[in-house]
């Protein structure tokens, strides 16, 4: 079980001269189950490269694998492919249209030819799943709070039971305590039911606490695949390209320079304390 | 600069008969005085009013009861409407709500434009605001070729352009990436420091609530904590109550005393850790 994308090339106005390349020669693998993380800048393609991974967009140039099958090919069922690789756009609570949270939920199942009762079921298990209330199922979505209201988005597309959950921005404009349960049911999630999660983000501070596997990218080329702890040693290139490491590291820096010989691959607040303590 | 007395807001719901079907208080007796040159920064849960608050500062939104005053002049007053929005800028989140012209330049001269100021003064204004907001080279270009983040300073740059006293952001910075969101936090600290322009940020970032003179926490539409930053984020359990948080130093810090250091309360920086650590020791 993977998710494959081998050169893959995306060109803005190809053969004109506007020619511009959002997504240029990517190439990598994500196994079944992994979490990973995709960061860059505004404009580096990573909302251009993840619209690849169910077939939204299609590749000028290379090719996409979903188990070993080019997505490309004729005959090739991309409504299939779009229900088990889930796509959380940016601000998803803007996409909520239906009555009820609990319409709004079975949408895709319905949509996906799952009977009343089957897409309510499957509604019913994403919500809870996502941590949404049971007294809120018969509620406009319209009536959430924001936190809330992206809770359900989510569950929207939970409810197709994909086997990859990519979230674009999952966090963006929501308050620390909405930012924390929204990133912490997503880590769950991937325990209880092996989903592979993709998260892109612009925080160094999430993505450092809650993946396994860091993508940077850098106008439209992938300069990073490694772990976060490998890839925030970099923070002066990091700097370059519009990006920047955690602010842990940038304090436990500060703190090495003062004479305090922490390690260098720190990236969290309890790993800096827990290496301070031995020093103090 | 700007005086509001006592406001309360209440979102209404009415029905096809436009009977109150329903009334939410989004703001609930809320006094605040901000002063000319001020840098405020409001906090609080997603809901719990600050954008509300925000757009009653220069008369998007009219308070239900109590008064905002812009440099004395009442916002119910409708023959002040555009002398307060030309004083009052106001910067949303989402940059592509905002955006009214098909190139860059255009969009930023679109307030200065409306206010009658005379072409080669706004050329001028247009250039300068492109450069500060960091988009120069983007001028000529098409905002829908703009990334979020860019289009995202294109609009404080078209509020740079209107010379307006006071700038108010409502989590202008949600959507920017690292880099983009120290460049507008750099921009606002010196339009603040240099040009003494008033500046009422609300964000969910608490790093940039270090930079202001005063700190708002807003829970239930309603001002619950009010003071330096310092004196704000010395209260870390009472700050999470509200669904915010503390900046990571100050995370840290409070990781440390939990393990038994003996450490004073409301650190923001790494030099005020290390100092503080020092101290300790000597």
């Amino acid at each position: 079980m993977s998710l494959k994308i081998e050169k893959l090339n995306y060109i803005y106005n190809a053969g004109t001269v506007l020619e511009s390349y959002a997504v240029k020669d990517v190439s990598f693998e994500i196994q079944k189950g992994e979490s990973v993380g995709i960061i860059g800048r505004t404009g580096s393609g990573k909302s251009t490269l993840i619209q690849h991974f169910n077939g939204l967009l299609k590749a000028t140039r290379g090719t996409v694998l979903f188990d070993g099958k080019n997505i490309a090919e004729k005959g090739y069922s991309l409504k299939n492919l779009r229900k088990k690789v889930g796509l959380v756009f940016q601000y998803p609570e803007y996409q909520l249209f239906e009555e009820t949270v609990i319409k709004d939920v079975a949408f895709g199942p319905r949509n996906q030819g799952a009977d009343e009762q089957q897409a309510m079921l499957k509604a019913q298990n994403a919500l809870r799943m996502t941590g949404v209330s049971e007294e809120l199922y018969n509620k406009s979505p319209f009536e959430l709070s924001g936190g809330q209201k992206r809770r359900v988005a989510i569950a929207g597309v939970l409810a197709m039971e994909p086997e990859y959950l990519i979230l674009d921005e999952p966090t963006a404009g929501l308050d620390p305590r909405g930012r924390d349960e929204i990133l912490n049911m997503v880590a769950e999630l991937r325990e209880r039911i092996g989903i592979a999660v993709v998260l892109v983000s612009h925080s160094m501070e999430d993505v450092a606490r809650y993946v396994d596997r860091l993508l940077v990218l850098h106008h439209g080329e992938l300069v990073y695949d490694a772990p976060p702890r490998e890839v925030f040693r970099h923070a002066e290139e990091l700097e370059k390209i519009g990006l920047s490491a955690p602010q842990m590291v940038y304090a436990a820096r500060a703190l090495r320079e003062a004479g305090y010989a922490l390690p260098e691959d720190l990236i969290n607040v309890d790993e800096v304390a827990d290496e301070l303590m031995k020093l103090l | 600069m700007i005086e509001v007395n006592k406001i309360t807001y209440d979102y209404i719901v009415r029905d096809e008969n436009d009977e109150i079907e329903d009334s939410v208080r989004a703001v609930n007796e809320v006094s605040l005085n901000i002063a000319q040159g001020e840098f405020i920064c409001v906090l609080g849960h997603n809901g719990s009013g600050k954008s509300t608050l925000a757009k009653t500062l220069n008369a998007i939104l009219l308070p239900t009861f109590g008064e905002v005053l812009v440099m004395g002049m009442n916002t119910r007053d409708e023959t002040c409407t555009l002398e307060i929005r030309k004083n009052v800028g106001m910067v949303f989140q989402n940059p592509d709500n905002q955006i009214v012209s098909n190139v860059v330049e255009e969009d930023v001269a679109f307030g200065p434009e409306n206010l009658g100021v005379p072409t080669e003064e706004i050329i001028a204004r247009v250039a300068k605001a492109c450069e500060r907001a960091g988009i120069a080279e983007k001028r000529m270009m098409s905002p829908n070729q703009l990334s979020g983040g860019q289009k995202q300073r294109v609009a404080i740059a078209g509020v740079l352009a209107m010379h307006s006293k006071c700038i108010v952001l409502d989590e202008a910075t949600a959507m920017l990436d690292p880099i983009g969101r120290k460049d507008v936090m750099r921009t606002l600290i010196s339009l603040n420091k240099e040009d003494g322009i008033t500046i009422v940020l609300i964000t969910h970032y608490m790093e940039e609530a270090i930079n202001a003179d005063r700190v708002i926490v807003m829970d239930q539409a309603r001002i619950v904590m009010e003071g330096t930053p310092k004196e704000v984020f010395s209260q870390p359990e009472r700050i999470r109550r509200y669904g915010i948080d503390v900046p990571q130093v100050t995370e840290l810090a409070e990781a440390l005393m939990k393990r038994g250091v003996a450490l004073p309360k409301g650190i923001l920086t790494t030099e005020e850790l290390i100092s503080e650590l020092k101290n300790r020791k000597a």
